[in-house]
């Protein structure tokens, strides 16, 4: 396990700024201590421990529900059962047009199951153990229906509705097309078919399972929920009229979160549980997820098909258009969903200069847990669709995947690119990436190793995954999917403020699961502060009475480096200008221009005696300010609202600037494949990120890891399987197994720094990694397979047993034609 | 905190990062829950509940236990170890020191039972190979870091 990191070929100026730089994590010193406080750390005098009775069953009526016993049972202190939830609350809100807007979805099941492990009561008792043993005391009669598990069947006439309200298990249809289909086709030399394409079903499992800790105030009716959610913007929208609460009666408290990955984006049910058992109760209630829970319920990752895809090509590679069918299995609610079905639409032709696109997206119900965002959200499946067309036209015209990708690139010179569909890349070098990434795992010697491999009865490949991880959301973008929407845009919050004794404060709105949020904003406040980061204290975690909370406010979707960071930038900008505006006063009428920040405090240029230091600044606007100025306009304290650049896209043509930032990644990963067994092992790897200016290049290196880590545990274990009946079967870390420290492969780093253009640090959302690892892994599996049957890798996940029959039955890879024409 | 009329509660004595404690505690609560919920030392972690991810790796009686494997009787009369007594006072120790300069954590989530296994590796094996430090992390799931990392913190801190 050997790590290597190449910079790019420039000398790396000498840093002058704490941006830039690898400062100790602020974070670090209590977590490294065990002094982090995680939801499930806080306790509450008199707290009620929660636990979720769940369905058994795939799809099922409930006919009767008896919690009596439960009742009686020592300990106990009460139940909820959906008869209430859907009493006191109204359905969650759903982003979907029809027929997706008519399903009904409420905190807990309501008449009917529609996935194994679908809470149906809630039990709260004195101890976590009562309340398990409580929770098998509740009775529940069910009349079993048939179940649907796979998505392609979802609409076979005679199969079962899941959500009879929406009249069939279609949720969202769209169809985008840009461009000239049919002049494309008639320009192809090459029409190549590729039958279906399968990205699985998997998602990040953060270490530490969802959870929350709910107060109920009984005076003010408000409810303080400590919880590890990562979009409190998300869930109050979704949780207060279903409440039918105002917003600011749902407050928001974090501080450490033990990963999230999206995946601790759509707890709202849960949490509407929590608060009205607190309620009803008039207890603190503690709920905090088991591990299988989570498995069988939490925020899957969109499961996709792609069906009869088309792809017009000419003779020497180059790609004119595609079209496809995607089919997204969005499992029993739409909790987040359909917006995957839009999502993916931000990084529409990849890294490549397609002109000619139509999707055909299709999003259907079925009875396995909901999907929901997972690191790489929906422009993952997509990105490995493109990656996979790739080499799969290359290997079918037998063309270098290196030579294809480098002829379809978009080019340094075409930034700021606009895509077909009306995204703006930024800026990027994504041929420059390549070769930095092939240089790194010597692809000038891959023949002498894969001799060198074959003499050892082993079977070596090389795989490309070039992605984009598509940053900062125009919310825009789910007009697409519903018209009546009323979103748009994007916005994060951040104050700074100098208080009576010259400490420099921040807060964000954001949600940290390990981003080093706290770490970064201080560099960047010193930076404009002229002051060290010691001297800089960023409150750790989120709490939505800050003040510091806007509508988007959270932790998702690539965005802090630019929506958080922007902010306080803007923030600490306008504390200067009032420190300076103070000065000015307190010096006798000194303009602004005149002075200077430096060694903690404001100084006159031209005489640098006189100094006022922050301290005195504070202490003079906090505590001792008579006499100054009726209209100095100064309070120290400034809040600062970054909204990005957006206007709303077009809904007819499907067409707008989705996203601010496009941060690229090119990994290329060598698996040697044992063909006796189909075992591999990737043997060496290269991941090469660009994600504009770097802040703190340790964390950006860190995320990168992060991902490839994930993507590798995709690309070869991580799969919620199901059986026929619905039955998840790897609902544990037994079955669903992630990478160990002995599974990862020798890694190196290398990186490009393309400043955003459109960003004010220059920087680029990034840390989703567009899961690269998983396109390289399979790219790699297929070049190995090359000249041993030929099969084409046609899923996301490839365990060994897949690549066994692949080789013993290259029938078992993708089914592909190509026409000439 | 009788919820059955069979008593199914002993009292234990456990000695924690050096202070004794000694609590009533049901014969079926498990070693992590008893630190965590009724001794109040949050920073062992639960990650898994069946033993995959030694988010709550304890050293007991010299021993690197995943305390979800255990129940609190079991411990009864042991010396305990856990991530609060690593550091001296505000004095963060060489392998804590290593974890924050190689940047081996991000949530932090699994940083306790890290720490606590290579805390058991190095005190038996003060200067493992590379496969050594692999095998002594295999039992700790991270899903931030992707394990470079904390092996270079690891392997540096040995060094």
């Amino acid at each position: 396990m050997t790590t290597t990191t190449i910079a790019p070929e420039q000398v790396e100026q000498q840093q002058e700024t704490w941006s830039g730089q690898n400062v100790p994590r602020k974070e670090d010193r209590r977590l490294v201590q065990g002094q982090g406080v995680f939801v499930d750390d806080v306790k509450r005098h008199g707290m009620g421990y929660l636990h979720f009775v769940r369905s058994p069953y795939a799809h099922a009526h409930i006919t009767a529900i008896d919690v009596s016993k439960a009742e009686e049972h020592p300990g106990v202190y009460g139940t909820l059962t959906g008869e209430e939830v859907a009493a006191l609350t109204d359905p969650f809100f759903q982003i979907a047009s029809v027929p997706g807007a008519n399903v009904k979805d409420y905190a807990l099941a309501v008449g009917k199951v529609r996935y194994v492990g679908e809470p149906i009561v809630a039990v709260v008792a004195e101890t976590r153990e009562a309340a398990r043993d409580a929770s098998e005391l509740v009775e529940v009669e069910y009349e079993p229906l048939a179940a649907i598990t796979d998505a392609r069947h979802a609409q076979d006439e005679g199969v079962p509705t899941i959500h009879e309200d929406a009249g069939g298990n279609l949720m969202w249809n769209g169809v985008y097309e840009w461009g000239d289909l049919d002049a494309a086709f008639s320009e192809a030399d090459r029409v190549v078919k590729i039958d279906e394409l399968h990205f699985h079903r998997f998602n990040s499992t953060p270490l530490e399972c969802d959870g929350a800790l709910v107060e109920y105030n009984r005076g003010t009716g408000q409810w303080t929920i400590t919880t590890n959610n990562q979009f409190p913007g998300f869930a109050i929208i979704m949780m207060g009229p279903a409440m039918r609460v105002g917003l600011d009666k749902l407050r928001f408290v974090t501080q450490d979160i033990g990963g999230g990955f999206g995946n601790k984006i759509t707890s709202h049910p849960q949490l509407v549980a929590c608060c009205l058992l607190a309620r009803k109760l008039n207890r603190p209630v503690q709920w905090t997820e088991w591990r299988t829970d989570f498995h069988l319920s939490m925020s899957h990752g969109n499961e996709r098909w792609f069906q009869d895809t088309e792809v017009a090509v000419k003779s020497d590679g180059t790609l004119l258009g595609f079209r496809t069918k995607a089919l997204d299995d969005a499992g029993a609610y739409l909790r987040y969903e359909p917006l995957g079905g839009v999502i993916w639409a931000q990084v529409t032709p990849g890294m490549y200069k397609w002109q000619h696109v139509r999707v055909d997206f299709t999003q259907v119900a079925t009875n396995k847990a909901p999907v929901s965002p997972n690191r790489g959200y929906s422009r993952m499946q997509h990105l490995w669709f493109t990656e996979r067309v790739i080499d799969i036209v290359a290997h079918e015209l037998d063309l270098d995947p290196v030579e294809v990708r480098k002829r379809n690139y978009i080019k340094a010179a075409d930034m700021p690119y606009t895509t077909p569909n009306g995204c703006v890349y930024d800026s990027g070098d994504y041929a420059k990436m390549l070769d930095i990434a092939l240089d790194l795992v010597d692809y000038a010697g891959i023949g002498a190793k894969r001799a060198d491999a074959a003499a050892r009865g082993k079977l070596l490949g090389v795989g490309i995954g070039s992605t984009l991880d598509s940053g900062t959301n125009n919310f825009g973008q789910s007009r697409l999917i519903n018209p009546e929407l009323q979103f748009s845009g994007n916005n994060e919050v951040a104050t700074v403020k100098l208080d009576i004794f010259g400490e420099i404060v921040v807060t964000l709105g954001t949600t940290p699961q390990g981003q080093g949020h706290e770490t970064t904003a201080a560099q960047v406040v010193a930076d404009i502060l002229k002051c060290s980061v010691d001297d800089v204290y960023v409150r750790a975690g989120h709490d939505s009475y800050w003040n510091s909370h806007a509508g988007f406010s959270g932790t998702y979707a690539s965005q802090f480096a630019v929506t958080g960071l922007s902010a306080v930038k803007g923030a600490t900008e306008m504390l200067r200008e009032e420190i300076f505006k103070l000065a000015g006063a307190i010096f006798g009428g000194v303009p602004p221009e005149a002075l200077e920040l430096a060694d903690g405090g404001v100084r006159i240029k031209d005489n640098p005696e006189a100094f006022l230091p922050f301290m005195a600044c504070g202490a003079i606007i906090n505590a001792n300010n008579a006499g100054l100025p009726e209209d100095l306009g100064v309070t120290l304290n400034c809040r600062y609202v970054y909204r990005p650049p957006f206007e709303v896209p077009d809904v007819e043509r499907k067409y707008g600037n989705l996203t601010l930032t496009y941060a690229a990644q090119v990994h290329v990963a060598v698996v040697e494949i044992d063909p006796e067994t189909g075992y591999y092992e990737v043997v060496d790897y290269a991941a090469v990120d660009d994600c504009g200016k770097r802040i703190h290049p340790q964390i950006v290196e860190g995320q990168v890891m992060g991902a490839t880590a994930q993507a590798l545990g995709a690309a070869v274990h991580e799969n919620y399987v199901y059986d026929e009946d619905g039955n998840l079967l790897t609902p544990n870390f037994y079955d669903y197994h992630v990478p160990h420290a002995l599974d990862m492969p020798p890694l190196k780093t290398g990186y490009v720094e393309s400043a955003s253009p459109f960003t004010p640090l220059g920087t680029k959302g990034m840390g989703e990694g567009g899961g690269a690892g998983i396109h390289a892994v399979c790219a790699a599996v297929q070049d190995a397979l090359r000249d041993h049957g030929g099969a084409l890798v046609w899923d996301s996940c490839n365990p060994y047993h897949r690549v066994w029959e692949m080789l013993n039955d290259p029938t078992k890879g993708a089914r592909v034609e190509v026409v000439a024409q | 905190m009788a919820s059955s009329a069979v008593s199914t509660e002993r009292t234990i004595s456990v000695t924690v990062n050096g202070t004794t404690y000694e609590r009533e505690v049901e014969a079926r609560k498990l070693l992590i829950h008893f630190v965590r919920d009724d001794l109040d030392l949050t920073g062992s972690h639960i990650g898994c509940d069946t033993g995959n991810c030694g988010a709550c790796s304890m050293i007991v009686d010299g021993t690197l236990v995943k305390s979800c494997m255990m129940l609190a009787v079991q411990a009864d009369g042991a010396t305990i170890e856990t991530v609060e007594g690593l550091a001296a006072g505000d004095e963060l120790n060489a392998l804590q020191q290593s974890f924050s300069a190689h940047h081996a954590l991000q949530c932090g989530y699994c940083t306790p039972g890290m720490l606590m296994s290579a805390t058991a590796l190095l005190r038996e094996n003060p200067h493992p190979s590379d496969d050594e430090i692999k095998k002594a992390l295999q039992g700790n799931i991270c899903r931030c870091t992707g394990y470079w990392n904390i092996f270079e913190a690891v392997k540096a801190a040995a060094e």
